[in-house]
C-alpha cells in the first residue's frame, strides 16, 4: 500500500529541492551557453548569498522589515561578485582554450571559499528563520509552508526568466550570442555586455537559490556551495547544457530523484543514483535530454 | 574474377541526412595508378564522397570496394588500414607535433612492438623506431622537407603544410589516395611544386589518386579522367576534353 | 640500443640514485633531529602526489581530455589494497612483500575500473567527459560510504603502515619511468596525435578509441598505485577525502606545472603538496594566494609554468662541461 501523505510530501519536497537546483542550474547553463565555460565558482555564489543573508537578516528584522527582504541585498551582493569574477578573472582567459577556462573557474571557486574562510571563519553560521509559516494540511499530508512558498517563488522566477528571454530585446540578444558571436556583433549586439548581463542574472538567481536553500537548511558555511553547485551542474548537463528549459527540467528531475530515492529506495545511495542517471543519459544522448546533437564538420 | 579488380569500385553509393540526399547513385571505378579528378560546384557533395570513402560517414545506400574487398561498415582507421588515405580541405595536421612526428604517427599502423617492449626499451623497440625514423626522413626528402623535420608543424608555411599532409597520408602505405583541394590557397609557385610532388608520388609509389580540385587548369592538366557531380549526383564523366565540352557541366558551373 | 642512449640512460640512473642518496642523507642520518618524522611524512605525500599528478597528466596533458575524478581512482586503489592487506594482517608475510602486494592489488583493481569506465565514457569529449569522470568518482565515493567492507561510512582504520619512504621513492621512480617510456614511444605519439586532431589521427590509421581507453586505463592504474601508498601511509581513511575537491586539486597541479610536461608535473606536485604543510599556520591565506597565483598563471602563461618543457640531465651536464654540440636532444 502506498502511503498517500508520504507520497505527496515527497513530491513537494522533491519539487522544492528541484526548484533550488533549477535556479542554480540556470546560472550554469546560461554561462555555458554563452561562453562554453563551466563556471565552477557559480556554486560559491550561493555561499556568498548565504553569508549575506546571515549578516543582513538581523538588520532587516531590527528595522521592522520581513526577513526575506534580505534577499534583495543578497541579490545585489551576488551580482557584484559574479560580475567582478567575470571581469577580473574570466574575461582575460576567454579564447585561451577550454582547459584554461576550466582551471580559472576552479581557481575562482577556491578563491571565494578561502576568502570566506578568512573573513568569516570555519564555523558554520546559523541563518535566522526566513519564513514563519505554519504547516499546511493537504490530503492528510503535513506540508511545511516554507517549502510551498519557496517552490512558488522558484517556479515564478523561472517563468519570469522564460518571458524575459523570449520576449524582451535583451533576452533575444542573449539567445542570439550563443548561436553566433560574430553575427551578433555585426547586428550591433555588444557581446561583452551580454556576457556581463548573463553573469549578473546567473548570480542573482544564485542569491534567490541561497534564500530558498537557507529557509530549509538554515546554515551558512564556506563549502555549502560545492555540493549544491555540483548537483545543480549535473542537473544542467542532464537537461542539456546551454538550454534554459533543460536546466529547469534537469533541476526538477534531480530534486525528485534525490527525495524519492531517499524516502523509498536506499537513503545512503541517493547521490550515486543521480550521478548514475546522468551517466546513462549522456551515454545514450551525449548532449542531454533536450540537447541537440552536433557532429564535427570534416 | 577473370579480370583484376579495380582499385576502387563504388556502386550506387549514397547518403541521406534527415531526408536530404547529400550524395546519390555515386558510381566510380579507379584503376591501378590512375589519377581521377572529382569536380563540381560548391556544395555539390565532393567532400561528402570523401567522407563516405573513408568511413567518416557510413553510406545509407550502395557499396564500395577496395581491390575487391568490401569497405562498407568499416571505421576510418580500418579503411586506412585497408589502404585508403586522405588529406583534408582545411589542413588537419598535428599542429603541436614536429614535422617528422606527424609522419611517424601514420607509420604507427605498421609498427609491431608491444607496450612492454616500449617500456623496457627492448632491441625490437630500437630497431623499429630507427627504421621508422629513416623511412619518415626519406619521405620528407621526397618533398624537399627533410631539413624541416624537427620544426613544429604549425610553424610551417601554408604550402609546406599541404605537402606535409600528403606525406603523412603516404606514410600510411595506401593504395588509393584521396586529395581534397590540395592546391586551395596556394600561390602559382606553390601549385607548381605541388604538381611536381603529385607526379613524383605517382611514379614512385604506383598508387591511384582521386582528386578534388577547384583549380581547373590543374585538374585539366594532370587528370586522366574526370567525374563531375552536382547536387550529389554524377552529371558527367570522361576525359578532360569531353567533360569540358559537356553542356551539363557548363550549365552547372555557369548556372542556369 | 644506440650507444648515446645507453650513456644517457646510465647518466639518468646515476642522477636518480643521487637524489635517493640525498633523501637517505637527510632522513636516515639524524641530521634533521626530531623533525625527521614530520619531514618523512611530507616527502611521502609529495612522492605519491607526483604519481597522481603525472598519471593525470597522461589523460589531461598528453591525451587532452579533462578528468575531474582522478581522486576517485585513487580511492579505489586505496580501499582495494587495504581490504587485501587487512585480510592478510595475521599472516607472516614480511612488510616489504605485503607492500608490493598492496601496490599490485591497487594497480590491477583500479586499472580494471579505469578500463570499464573508459570504454563507454571516452565516447564523450571535453566538458562532457569531465562531468562523467566527476560523476563516476562521486558514485565510487558514495559506494565506499555504504559498503560495510570499506568502513560503512565510518573511518576504515587499522591498516598497516607499510609505505616506507624509501620504498615509495622506488615505486615513484618506476611509475614515472614507465609513463615516460610509454609517452616516448609509438603509443605516446598516437595519443598526442589524437589530442591534436582525432579526425586526422583516425585518418592516419590510429584506432582512436583503443588508444584513448589504453591511456585512460594506465592513468587510472597509477592513481590506484598512489592510492595504495596513501592508504598504507595514513593507516586510516574516509571516502570523503577523495572528493571532487581533491580531484580538482590534482588537476590544478597538472595545469600549473605544465600540461604535457613530466618535469612540470613532478615539480608542481612536490612543491604544491609540500607547501601547505610548510605554511600550515597560514592555511587559509595560503589557499587564497594559491588561487590568485593560479588565475595569474592562466592569464599570463596558459600552458602552465613549464609548458611542455622537459628537464634533461644530459643537457645540463653538456652545458656545465661546455661540450654543447648543439644537437636537438629530445630524450
Amino acid at each position: 500500500m502506498l502511503n498517500v501523505s508520504l507520497f505527496i510530501q515527497s513530491i513537494v519536497n522533491g519539487l522544492n529541492q528541484g526548484a533550488v537546483y533549477a535556479l542554480v542550474a540556470l546560472g550554469y547553463t546560461m554561462v555555458y551557453g554563452i561562453i562554453r565555460m563551466i563556471n565552477f565558482a557559480h556554486g560559491d555564489f550561493i555561499m556568498v548569498g548565504g553569508y549575506t543573508l546571515f549578516y543582513t537578516i538581523p538588520l532587516m528584522v531590527n528595522a521592522g522589515m520581513p526577513a526575506w527582504m534580505s534577499v534583495i541585498i543578497a541579490i545585489a551582493v551576488c551580482t557584484i561578485v559574479g560580475v567582478a569574477v567575470e571581469r577580473i578573472a574570466y574575461k582575460p582567459v576567454r579564447g585561451a582554450g577550454s582547459m584554461s577556462a576550466l582551471i580559472t573557474a576552479l581557481a575562482m571557486s577556491l578563491f571565494l571559499e578561502n576568502l570566506a574562510l578568512v573573513l568569516f571563519g570555519a564555523n558554520p553560521k546559523s541563518v535566522p528563520a526566513i519564513f514563519n509559516l505554519p504547516m499546511i494540511d493537504f490530503a492528510g499530508a503535513k506540508l511545511p509552508g516554507k517549502a510551498l512558498i519557496t517552490l512558488v517563488i522558484g517556479l515564478a522566477i523561472m517563468l519570469l526568466l522564460q518571458i524575459f528571454i523570449k520576449f524582451t530585446k535583451l533576452g533575444k540578444a542573449m539567445r542570439a550570442v550563443p548561436q553566433d558571436k560574430q553575427a551578433s556583433t555585426l547586428v550591433g549586439i555588444n557581446v561583452n555586455k551580454i556576457i556581463t548581463i548573463t553573469f549578473a542574472i546567473g548570480s542573482a538567481l544564485a542569491a534567490v537559490a541561497a534564500l530558498m536553500y537557507c529557509s530549509t537548511y538554515p546554515r551558512a558555511n564556506t563549502e555549502m556551495g560545492v555540493m549544491l553547485g555540483l548537483k545543480a551542474f549535473i542537473a544542467a548537463v542532464l537537461g542539456g547544457i546551454g538550454i534554459i528549459p533543460g536546466a529547469m527540467l534537469g533541476g526538477i528531475i534531480v530534486g525528485l530523484v534525490e527525495i524519492f530515492v531517499k524516502v523509498y529506495l536506499a537513503p545512503g545511495w541517493y547521490e550515486a543514483i543521480t550521478y548514475g542517471i546522468l551517466i546513462v543519459v549522456l551515454l545514450v544522448k551525449p548532449t542531454g535530454i533536450l540537447g541537440k546533437n552536433i557532429g564535427e564538420k570534416v | 574474377m577473370s579480370k583484376e579488380a579495380p582499385v576502387l569500385q563504388a556502386k550506387n553509393l549514397g547518403i541521406q541526412f534527415g531526408g536530404l540526399k547529400a550524395v546519390n547513385n555515386f558510381d566510380i571505378e579507379i584503376g591501378k595508378s590512375e589519377l581521377v579528378g572529382l569536380i563540381g560546384p560548391n556544395g555539390a557533395g565532393k567532400t561528402t564522397v570523401f567522407n563516405l570513402l573513408t568511413g567518416v560517414y557510413q553510406p545509407t545506400e550502395g557499396t564500395f570496394f577496395l581491390n575487391g574487398e568490401k569497405m562498407n561498415g568499416k571505421l576510418t582507421h580500418q579503411v586506412v588500414a585497408a589502404g585508403i588515405a586522405r588529406t583534408f580541405q582545411n589542413i588537419r595536421l598535428f599542429k603541436k607535433l614536429s614535422v617528422i612526428e606527424n609522419v611517424k604517427v601514420a607509420f604507427n599502423k605498421n609498427m609491431k612492438y608491444s607496450m612492454v617492449s616500449a617500456i623496457l626499451r627492448t632491441r625490437k623497440f630500437w630497431k623499429e623506431e630507427e627504421e621508422i625514423d629513416k623511412k619518415a626522413r626519406e619521405l620528407l626528402a621526397l618533398f624537399h622537407m627533410e631539413h624541416l623535420a624537427d620544426n613544429i608543424a604549425e610553424n610551417l608555411p601554408y604550402g609546406q603544410q599541404r605537402k606535409l599532409e600528403i606525406a603523412r597520408a603516404l606514410a600510411t602505405d595506401m593504395k588509393l589516395l584521396l586529395l581534397d583541394e590540395p592546391a586551395a590557397g596556394m600561390n602559382p609557385t606553390e601549385t607548381g611544386e605541388l604538381l611536381e610532388a603529385i607526379n613524383l608520388i605517382r611514379e614512385k609509389f604506383n598508387i591511384s589518386i582521386l582528386l578534388i580540385e577547384h583549380d581547373m587548369s590543374l585538374v585539366m592538366n594532370i587528370c586522366e579522367r574526370i567525374v563531375v557531380i552536382d547536387y550529389g549526383e554524377i552529371i558527367a564523366k570522361g576525359t578532360p576534353e569531353e567533360v569540358s565540352k559537356n553542356p551539363k557541366v557548363i550549365a552547372a558551373y555557369l548556372g542556369e | 640500443m644506440p650507444k648515446n642512449k645507453k650513456v644517457e640512460y646510465l647518466i639518468n640512473f646515476v642522477g636518480i640514485l643521487a637524489v635517493f642518496g640525498i633523501l637517505v642523507f637527510f632522513l636516515d642520518t639524524g641530521i634533521l633531529g626530531k623533525q625527521v618524522n614530520y619531514i618523512r611524512g611530507i616527502v611521502t605525500i609529495a612522492l605519491l602526489t607526483i604519481i597522481m599528478v603525472t598519471s593525470l597528466n597522461l589523460t589531461t596533458g598528453f591525451m587532452g581530455e579533462f578528468s575531474l575524478g582522478h581522486a576517485g581512482f585513487m580511492s579505489i586503489g586505496a580501499y582495494s589494497s587495504s581490504i587485501v592487506t587487512l585480510a592478510l594482517a595475521d599472516s607472516n608475510i614480511p612488510n616489504m612483500l605485503l607492500f608490493i602486494i598492496a601496490i599490485i592489488v591497487g594497480a590491477v583493481v583500479t586499472a580494471i575500473m579505469g578500463f570499464l569506465v573508459g570504454i563507454p565514457a571516452l565516447r564523450l569529449k571535453g566538458d562532457y567527459l569531465a562531468i562523467v569522470t566527476v560523476a563516476v568518482a562521486e558514485i565510487v565515493r558514495v559506494a565506499f560510504c555504504n559498503f560495510a567492507i570499506t568502513g560503512g561510512g565510518k573511518t576504515l582504520s587499522g591498516i598497516k603502515k607499510l609505505s616506507d619512504v624509501h620504498y615509495v621513492y622506488v615505486v615513484m621512480i618506476i611509475c614515472v619511468v614507465i609513463m615516460y617510456m610509454f609517452i616516448r614511444s609509438r603509443f605516446g605519439r598516437a595519443v598526442k596525435a589524437i589530442r591534436e586532431d582525432y579526425i586526422a589521427a583516425s585518418s592516419s590509421g590510429i584506432n582512436v578509441t583503443n588508444y584513448k581507453v589504453m591511456t585512460f586505463t594506465i592513468s587510472a592504474m597509477f592513481a590506484g598505485v598512489a592510492g595504495a601508498i596513501y592508504a598504507h601511509y595514513m593507516t586510516a581513511m574516509i571516502p570523503n577525502t577523495f572528493s571532487f575537491m581533491k580531484s580538482s586539486e590534482y588537476l590544478t597541479m597538472v595545469i600549473l606545472g605544465g600540461s604535457g610536461s613530466f618535469t612540470g608535473s613532478i615539480i608542481g606536485a612536490s612543491v604544491l603538496s609540500a607547501l601547505p604543510e610548510l605554511l600550515r599556520d597560514f592555511a587559509s591565506y595560503r589557499m587564497l594566494m594559491y588561487s590568485v597565483v593560479l588565475v595569474l598563471v592562466m592569464i599570463f602563461r596558459p600552458g602552465g609554468i613549464f609548458g611542455t618543457y622537459e628537464f634533461s640531465l644530459i643537457r645540463v651536464l653538456k652545458k656545465v662541461f661546455g661540450k654543447n654540440k648543439g644537437g636537438a636532444d629530445n630524450e
